[in-house]
């Protein structure tokens, strides 16, 4: 641009239309040109990877939302069932004997090698129905029960019958005796109701998030009881009364500096103060809930001020006009106004916490429990800590619950976020 | 008994505002002005017999577990507990407790099952305490602000000074929390120091925590080094910053500048997504999909790269990074003055360079702010590493290859074994001490150059 001669006035005008302008001109739109097409390239680039991230999740989770069921006729023989105790009969001989009678045709090993189809879990399943109706004994019971993993796995087509017998989990005895199964029409694949109803498990059939979800509930309601009181009580504080001095600043300087803090030190924190020095129970949603309390009040903080800021002074200056104390202000008239705002800025900071792994796994929430909590003072597994918990496992079943139960906490997320967008769009004033 | 206490509080409060409020209700139906509304006299009755409750009930509940197991420690009879270390105490006490509880496995020894009777005998006489002081505190606390009751009684006061305090003490919560983190890691690391020597630590190069916690175990010596963890934080950060700088910047530029304001609102709340979504999430894509496809990838060109590649881990932290790298750009080169652009414009320059030679450099203090907090938060970032890199440490910088981070040997070191006796749970203290101090300094730095930048400008 600098060797643009300015004009004189004595004729000699610049030349707009000579070639070497033109190439000029050419090359600064191309430089625009690629600028866009970079911006775009990125822009795709990262959409992309969020939609990768979820087709994958998608197209692994999506078999966890079934499982393979077989039909059984378990012939309940009273002298198998010990009348005194029926719940310590041997069920597993029970289950073998109704296996035996599907394959009529099979001798004593190959019936060992057919064995495996039923889940460790389907001799209790028959158990608890006996137990709780003691009349159907002498009958011939019904049931459908959850197949084992790598029958599972057959049936969703996650094992190639192509592959050699010596690298296959399940040898060619197994699959016929399968598939013979299938041509009685005793396979089905219902919905996984297990995956909901159950706590964790061994067996991924019969694994299931409810202890996780349980426990991330208990973690939540903790701590919201503890973050939003104090965080309120701080930002109301700050926000209202703080004069304009050296511990205000220090405050202030504190929060945003938390805000910050790599989310581990926190689970350092728990670890040394909670566990070690209070010796609270561990693994338990209550030190769960502390800890994260503590990390999202940052953010409740900064929320509930911005929101107690765009409350405008007049509202303020017309209730102390009338009488108010400054303390009937800010409870009577600006705060109900702002809880719109501080609602929003608190669910989003519970999102943040219930996806929130790392400090749960000092603090002991990656046990294996196979039971839910019923309070929030025992031992307990979260949503995040679960998923860390079968990601690690490595029996085939388990990768698709674990893509399954992150499209369940990522569902969660998406309805947390949606109520927060919802909040926003209903109540919020703008003034 | 617990619960007994705080039902006793619960009324305790209920009555005292309901009896206050109602005595200054009296007092005014007899024709006497009072200086507060009835409610402020409730109000201040309600809070003088429920915080101290409150505060009372909390701290027994902390302490009493504590005060108890010791008092029961102490009462053994002497000579059994000769000899033991501080684990296997730990573990006579965490044996006489499930006796306590009803779990007895195979027959203890008598002492065990005495101490056990005193445990549950102590507990019971403490919850006992409980209940009997908070009883006769709610009741004398309610007697006395019942006795305030009158005319002249500033109760608005009273209750405001008790809420003011309450909101004080609330905001101090964030400062008692930064104490607590320094204290704890300050004090675990020093024991951990007088293990293992400073400068072992801080300037080793060997990180092999694979010590033997029993005397009778076959292990390695044990090496605290930290540089090769550092090294590997400081890999895997250096390729999510390769890989998510430019896709972030280059967003954001486009769409500051050259997004309509339709694409700029369904592009912007797309990137939110991408930043809202656990971190875990992102270690289990990383195993799923992005270190699968690197190897085959790697397999199809001819060598071999480890499975826990620092590679996979970095490019799925850079996929977390880009939205944040992404919005403070957007928000540094929104920041920079209108007139600035205007002026370029008006001179005949293009979109772009504007963008490129007015706007970007403008904005560059506030965009290097940003990718600042971005390291901070790449270095302290965990559960992508703890699910996709390494747990050997090794000094390389070889991105193909497999690296520990700070953060994984910090969750690896802790998960399962809390005794803290032996270097290999109290290095864990020392790497958060590291991660600590490096992010908060990272941290004071980026918020320093963010907000001189922002004075420039307001």
């Amino acid at each position: 641009m600098t060797d643009i001669s300015p004009d004189t006035g004595t004729g000699n005008r610049f030349d707009w239309t000579a070639p070497a302008y033109r190439e000029r001109v050419r090359k600064r739109r191309r430089g625009e040109t690629w600028l866009r097409i970079a911006g775009l390239v990125s822009i795709s680039l990262a959409i992309g990877f969020l939609l990768l991230m979820l087709v994958s999740l998608a197209t692994t989770g999506y078999k966890a939302f079934t499982q393979t069921h077989v039909t059984l006729a378990v012939k309940l023989d009273p002298e198998q069932i010990r009348s005194d105790n029926i719940a310590g009969s041997n069920w597993r001989q029970i289950m073998q004997a109704t296996l035996a009678e599907m394959f009529p045709d099979l001798d004593t090993a190959g019936l060992r090698e057919v064995r495996g189809i039923l889940s460790d879990g389907a001799q209790f399943m028959v158990r608890d129905r006996v137990v709780a109706d003691p009349s159907l004994i002498g009958t011939t019971l019904n049931i459908t029960v959850p197949v084992s993993d790598p029958f599972d796995q057959l049936n969703k087509g996650g094992i190639d019958r192509n592959t050699p017998e010596a690298n296959r989990r399940l040898n060619d005895a197994q699959i016929a005796a399968f598939d013979k199964l299938v041509e009685q029409g005793l396979i089905s694949t219902p919905f996984n109701w297990a995956l909901f109803r159950n706590a964790d498990s061994r067996f991924p059939e019969l694994a299931g998030l409810k202890g996780a979800f349980i426990g991330s509930i208990y973690l939540l309601l903790v701590c919201f009881a503890i973050a939003l009181p104090v965080g309120i009580g701080a930002a109301i504080y700050l926000e209202e009364f703080a004069p304009k001095n050296r511990f205000s600043d220090l405050i202030e300087i504190n929060i945003n500096n938390l805000a910050a803090v790599p989310s581990v030190v926190f689970g350092l924190l728990a670890l040394a103060v909670f566990l070690n020095y209070f010796g609270l129970m561990r693994g338990s949603p209550l030190v769960g809930g502390l800890t994260l309390a503590l990390m999202s009040l940052p953010t409740i903080i900064i929320a509930t001020r911005a929101s107690l800021k765009a409350v405008p002074p007049s509202i303020r200056e017309a209730a102390l006009g009338i009488g108010a104390s400054r303390q009937q202000v800010v409870f009577h008239h600006v705060l109900p106004l702002a809880m719109p705002g501080i609602m929003t800025g608190t669910i989003i900071a519970m999102a943040q916490a219930i996806g929130e792994t790392a400090p749960l796994l000092l603090i002991g929430m990656n046990a294996f429990i196979t039971a839910a909590p019923s309070t929030p003072f025992e031992s307990a597994t979260t949503l995040p800590t679960q998923i860390f918990i079968w990601a690690d496992s490595p029996e085939r079943g388990f990768v698709s619950r674990t893509s399954a139960a992150i499209l369940v906490l990522l569902a969660i997320l998406v309805m947390l976020n949606g109520a927060a967008i919802w909040l926003r769009r209903r109540f919020e004033r703008r003034w | 008994m617990t619960s007994l206490a705080f039902l006793i509080l619960f009324a305790a409060v209920i009555v005292g505002y309901l009896l206050n409020r109602q005595a200054a209700a009296q007092i005014r139906a007899g024709g006497i002005r009072l200086h507060s509304l009835d409610g402020f006299h409730g109000l201040y009755s309600a809070l003088l017999i429920g915080l101290p409750g409150l505060i009372v009930i909390l701290a027994w509940l902390m302490f009493q577990g504590p005060i108890v197991d010791r008092s029961v420690m102490a009462s053994l009879p002497p000579g059994v507990l000769d000899g033991l270390d501080a684990g296997a105490v730990a573990l006579t006490l965490t044996e006489i407790k499930s006796i306590a509880r009803g779990q007895v496995f195979g027959t203890p020894a008598e002492w065990k099952v005495a101490a056990a009777e005193l445990l549950k005998a102590r507990n019971a006489s403490a919850s006992m305490a409980l209940v009997v002081v908070v009883a006769l505190m709610s009741v004398a606390l309610l007697v006395f602000a019942r006795s305030r009751v009158s005319a002249e009684f500033r109760a608005r006061h009273g209750a405001e000074r008790i809420i003011f305090g309450l909101m004080i003490f609330c905001s101090t919560v964030a400062i008692f929390t930064t104490i607590g983190i320094v204290l704890s890691l300050v004090f675990e690391s020093i024991k951990f120091f007088r293990m293992v020597p400073i400068t072992e630590f801080l300037f080793g190069t060997r990180w092999e925590p694979q010590i033997a916690i029993r005397a009778d175990q076959v292990a390695g010596q044990g090496a605290f080094g930290m540089i090769p963890v550092l090294l590997g934080s400081v890999v895997i950060m250096m390729i999510a910053l390769v890989v998510a700088v430019p896709i972030g910047l280059f967003s954001a530029i486009y769409l500051n500048e050259f997004a309509s304001p339709r694409t700029r609102n369904i592009v912007k709340p797309v990137l939110e997504v991408l930043a809202g979504v656990p971190t875990i999430v992102y270690g289990f894509f990383a195993i799923l999909v992005i270190a699968p496809f690197l190897r085959s990838t790697a397999a199809s060109a001819g060598f071999e790269i480890s499975p826990n590649t620092a590679l996979a881990a970095g490019i799925c932290m850079a996929i977390m990074l880009i939205p944040f790298i992404s919005s403070f750009t957007d928000d540094a080169l929104s920041a920079v003055p209108r007139s600035l652009s205007d002026g370029s414009l008006a001179l005949g320059a293009t979109r772009g360079e504007t963008m490129l030679k007015v706007l970007f450099p403008a904005a560059i203090p506030g965009i290097v702010g940003g990718i600042l907090l971005a390291v901070s938060r790449a270095i302290g970032e965990t559960m992508i590493v703890v699910m996709a890199a390494g747990i050997i440490a090794k000094l390389t910088i070889n991105p193909l290859d497999t690296v520990t981070t700070v953060t994984v040997q910090i969750v690896t070191l802790l998960i399962g074994d809390t005794e803290f006796n032996n270097p290999k749970t109290l290095a864990a203290f020392a790497l958060g001490m590291l991660l600590f101090v490096v992010t908060l300094c990272i941290n004071i730095l980026a918020i320093r150059i963010v907000r001189k930048y922002r004075e420039l400008y307001d």
